[in-house]
């Protein structure tokens, strides 16, 4: 039988799962966490008395259908939880999971790693206390907790709204949400936005809610600083009308909109493309999912296109694959419509609610830009004025270290990349793996 | 830092930060057990700055701390377990794995 391997255990991973399985396959599915979901659809431990439907609101039913469809497959697939892969040569993988190290080939991979929150550094924002905004719904879902006892929700988001209301439903303090987009107007003027109305007004209704709870919502702000001696006491901003406010919280949630986990793909040798919309770099792939001999993408590890998209291009994914093994026809046009539509809303969301990039040249000179190796945004700009020729992102991190730190420019990468062009590459391992596991690289995994 | 929207039906357990005993409930992750503690994680290598970790998911790699034993542990995925002693910041002796 072919060996379809996929790589995360989120919608789309999930999805590729149960349509393969479906057609008679046993796929391999190999996910970083110990329980399905991804992050989105995280389901807490069975000992969190977590009301969920609370929670996830109107996308309950969705994520209880996700975990009800895993479980009726699970025992028909090989699931490897906290398995991660850290590095891909050919059509090998290298896992180190709960076993130590292992290898595994494919005939087909599905890689549906995912994002995380992109983030512009700000003064102030490596204070304990500051937290991605993914992180604060995490702290929820997974932990049952709240990243502070009263948090400011600040970026450029519509997921600013959703997060807030989340903690606000749970009866946490909000301090207020703060969003440096001009909402409504660009709201207003984005056409692509029509391609899921639903969603619209399920953002605009977190944002009366809001306001009715007296929660503080502002747009079109510009952060100034994240404020506190050795943790979080205050945000410090300029409001729409040019008026300095501060803000005093606990905890900070920050996100400017989410970004492809591409590091695995990278090593698989898909292509990138920019994508101005987006401002960042985007796989190539076919309309379905293709990127490469034998190698496929889905979710929002491939472009950004939220829950739904993830869902419906997993299945795309798996259906290409089907087909290129010669184990059934061509895909749902039906679906690759759905997943086209659904990625084109994203872009309009990723237009209206734009990645200020402008912003990162005002950027104060003695701003962390790197977390890991605590690299000033000084720094970058020094380096690259005493630079002959081309000043290129791998090169300034080579220079600086900006970026060569455990995350792997993860979490700097999209800023580095304002400041000096060129994409980040990825490198094995792509997550920070234990040194005995490199020396075992060629062992098996058990049967 | 962390303040729990719902108590989990768990039991305490005890682990200390820095040889200070701290009480987490069984099920948290280690940085939620540190976090409902205290202020901070651990402080940076480079800078010596306090960190309380920043994604959650396993991305940022700025969660982690040291147990005994100069093991490293990413606090945001490894579940916190009894008597384990945490460390805030990095052990005195190269131990050859600071990648």
């Amino acid at each position: 039988m072919a060996e379809v391997v996929i790589v995360g255990g989120g919608p789309a991973g999930v999805r590729a799962a149960a349509t393969l399985h479906a057609k008679g396959l046993r796929p391999i599915l190999i996910d970083e966490s110990p329980r399905v979901g991804g992050q989105g659809y995280r389901a807490p431990a069975a000992d969190l008395p977590l009301d969920m439907a609370r929670i996830m609101e109107s996308q309950h039913a969705k994520h209880q259908a996700l975990h009800a469809d895993f479980s009726a497959i699970r025992d028909g697939i090989d699931y490897r939880p906290q398995t991660l892969v850290w590095a891909i040569q050919d059509r090998i993988l290298h896992l180190s999971g709960a076993g130590g190290a292992s290898t595994q080939r494919f005939d087909a991979l599905i890689v549906a790693t995912g994002a995380m929150d992109r983030v512009m550094p700000m003064p102030g924002w490596t204070l304990p206390g500051v937290f991605t905004l993914g992180a604060a719904q995490v702290a929820l879902k997974d932990q049952g907790c709240f990243i502070g006892r009263r948090t400011l929700f600040c970026g450029s988001s519509p997921l600013l709204a959703l997060a807030a209301t989340q903690y606000l439903e749970m009866e946490a303090e909000v301090a207020a949400v703060c969003d440096t987009t001009p909402f409504v107007e660009k709201l207003l003027a984005a056409p692509l936005l029509a391609n899921a109305p639903g969603t619209v007004l399920r953002g605009l209704g977190y944002l009366r809610r809001l306001s009715r709870a007296g929660v503080p919502v502002m747009h079109g702000v510009d952060l100034i600083a994240i404020e506190g001696e050795g943790r979080v006491e205050a945000l410090v901003l300029r409001d729409s009308r040019g008026a300095e406010k501060r803000i005093a919280c606990d905890a900070v949630a920050l996100g400017y909109g989410l970004k492809p986990e591409t590091q695995l793909a990278d090593l698989a040798g898909v292509e990138f493309a920019y994508d101005s919309d987006f401002r960042s770099w985007i796989p190539k792939m076919d309309a379905d999912g293709r990127a490469g001999e034998a190698l496929y993408l889905a979710g929002d590890g491939a472009t950004i296109g939220g829950a739904d998209a993830a869902e419906a291009s997993g299945q795309l994914a798996a259906q290409a694959v089907l087909f290129d093994l010669g184990l059934s026809g061509p895909s749902d046009p039906g679906l690759r419509r759905r997943v086209a539509r659904l990625r084109r809303f994203q872009k309009g969301l990723a237009r209206a609610f734009a990645w200020p990039a402008a912003r990162v040249h005002k950027l104060p000179d003695d701003v962390t830009l790197c977390r890991c190796e605590a690299v000033s945004v000084g720094e970058i700009r020094r380096a690259m004025d005493q630079t002959l020729g081309p000043v290129e992102a791998n090169r300034v991190k080579a220079i600086t270290r900006c970026g060569m730190g455990r995350c792997q420019g993860r979490v700097c990468g999209p800023t580095l990349q304002e400041l000096a062009a060129g994409r980040l590459r990825g490198q094995a391992p792509i997550k920070p793996v234990a040194l005995s596991i490199a020396s075992v690289g060629s062992a098996e995994p058990p049967a | 830092m962390f303040v729990r929207a719902v108590e989990r039906g768990s039991g305490r357990i005890g682990f200390t930060v820095d040889g200070k005993p701290a009480f987490a409930s069984d099920g948290d992750s280690l940085l939620t057990a540190i976090l409902t503690n205290g202020g901070h994680l651990r402080r940076n290598e480079v800078d010596d700055q306090p960190r309380a970790g920043f994604c959650l998911m396993g991305a940022c790699q700025d969660c982690w701390v040291w147990l005994a034993g100069a093991e490293r542990a990413r606090a945001c995925t490894t579940p916190v377990a009894p008597g384990m002693q945490v460390s805030t910041i990095p052990p005195q002796f190269p131990t050859g794995d600071n990648g």
